[in-house]
């Protein structure tokens, strides 16, 4: 009521009232926001919108080549991975050869040495023998030669009989050898 | 008796409806008059400022792209597409236009040597009001023909028959008559209030400032209250570009909208 006095009143006192729209201000600010409108839509919206959308795509493939590179990296580590596994199971294998190698040959001087050493043996005993059946024939020989000698100076005749005397020294030395043993 | 030596000064006279009808620059035409002019000086300002600032569209944006961006972004999200939704795309120039039209138009009440909010003259809001009007009837007779518009916007569901008597009527004129009266009159009154709000201290400051010693220390003070209102009043008048482009879009929105 008293805005509606107000309006009366101003429109009384100072001319047109301030409600009511001046029908050429209508047209003017029709066509003022018409044609705001179109060059608005024109030249400014497609322009926002496609910096959004460049935008948007720029972070979308920021993102793929982000992604793309992990799974780049998530392989390369994979495959060294298996590539170091693989290393690790050869060592493995190369020292297990080794070992086993190494036994062998181990095994295979261990045996030569024997053989060596049974081989010098063997010889060793081979000459003892030589030489103790020489040392026993001469020996015998020697005792024979000596007994003869010794019995011909206690009888005080020389045996003649070479067969005779050689019978009984060999008697007498197979008899010496029997109360040995 | 300090009045005295000053009884020649005529009395003071308040600003009033007067003050916002200018007579025309030159010639006759209404086209030379202050708010015209000011109105087709803010089509070309917009579309300038947005047309260079949009112009290299770069996905790293300057400084002035990235300032337009700014408001159109706020247009397209926040009343756009949170308002309207799904379709928002297709309403965002009409938004946009609205947006930048009335805020610059109501700012130029505050800009020095301009001083004058072209939406307190009750035509521009009215002719916007106009394509608001037509669009929103538009957009929802085109989505659900016209018996099935008046039959949603009358008889709401989940509502007592009874009650379709009184709110049949009530909502028809809400959508016919209330929106786009209220929208028209929001704007409108709230920059003709502002701005004899602002002539009332200026000139009342003016007057004071003419008048015996002791009475021009109250011109101070009212001057710097026109100061202070101004920057209130600044806030206003984007308040009030972002109502009425909400508005427009909740409309738009409802007309969409299946259910009522």
């Amino acid at each position: 009521m008293s805005t509606h006095l107000f309006i009366r009143a101003a429109a009384a006192a100072d001319g047109p009232s301030p409600v009511v729209p001046k029908p050429a201000e209508i047209i003017v600010g029709l066509i003022a926001f018409s044609i705001l409108f179109i060059l608005l839509k024109l030249k400014a919206v497609p322009m926002f919108e496609k910096a959004y959308a460049a935008r948007t795509s720029a972070i979308q493939g920021g993102m793929e080549r982000a992604e793309a590179a992990q799974l780049a990296a998530e392989a390369a580590l994979r495959t060294y991975t298996e590539q170091l596994k693989e290393a690790r199971g050869e060592a493995q294998e190369i020292r297990e050869e080794a070992r086993v190698q190494g036994a062998a040959i181990i095994e295979d001087l261990r045996g030569r040495a024997q053989e060596e050493a049974n081989r010098i043996t063997a010889a060793a005993r081979a000459s003892i023998e030589a030489e103790r059946q020489q040392a026993i024939s001469s020996l015998r020989h020697e005792v024979g030669a000596l007994a003869t000698e010794l019995a011909s100076k206690i009888v005080g005749e020389a045996l003649e009989d070479q067969v005779r005397q050689s019978g009984i020294v060999d008697r007498f030395l197979s008899e010496l050898e029997k109360s040995e043993k | 008796m300090l009045l005295a030596p000053h009884m020649a000064q005529p009395a003071f006279v308040p600003p009033s409806s007067a003050d916002f009808f200018f007579n025309p620059a030159f010639g006759n035409s209404i086209l030379a008059t202050k708010p015209v002019m000011l109105l087709l000086f803010s089509v070309i300002l917009i579309t300038a400022f947005f047309t260079v600032s949009a112009r290299k569209a770069a996905i790293l944006p300057s400084r002035l792209q990235f300032s337009g961006e700014l408001i159109y972004g706020f247009v397209r999200d926040g009343i756009g597409r949170d308002v309207i939704g799904e379709e928002f795309q297709r309403f965002v120039p009409f938004l946009f236009a609205i947006f930048t039209f009335v805020l610059t138009n109501n700012l130029f009440g505050v800009v020095p040597f301009m001083q004058f909010p072209t939406m307190s003259h009750i035509g521009f809001p009215v002719s916007i009001t106009i394509f608001v009007y037509l669009v929103y009837h538009y957009v929802a007779i085109k989505k659900k023909g016209l018996g099935r518009y008046l039959k949603e916007m009358c008889f709401m569901p989940g509502v007592p028959k009874a009650v379709y008597v009184i709110l049949a009527p009530v909502e028809f004129l809400t959508y016919f008559a209330v929106r786009p009266l209220t929208l028209a009159m929001r704007l409108f009154g709230n920059m003709f209030a502002g701005h004899l709000l602002l002539l009332l201290f200026t000139l009342g400051g003016e007057y004071m400032l003419k008048s015996a010693l002791f009475v021009k220390f109250f011109a101070i003070l009212s001057f710097g209250l026109a100061i202070g209102l101004s920057f209130f009043e600044m806030g206003i008048q984007c308040l009030q570009a972002y109502i009425f482009t909400l508005l427009a879009a909740l409309y738009i929105a409802g007309a969409l909208a299946d259910e009522h």
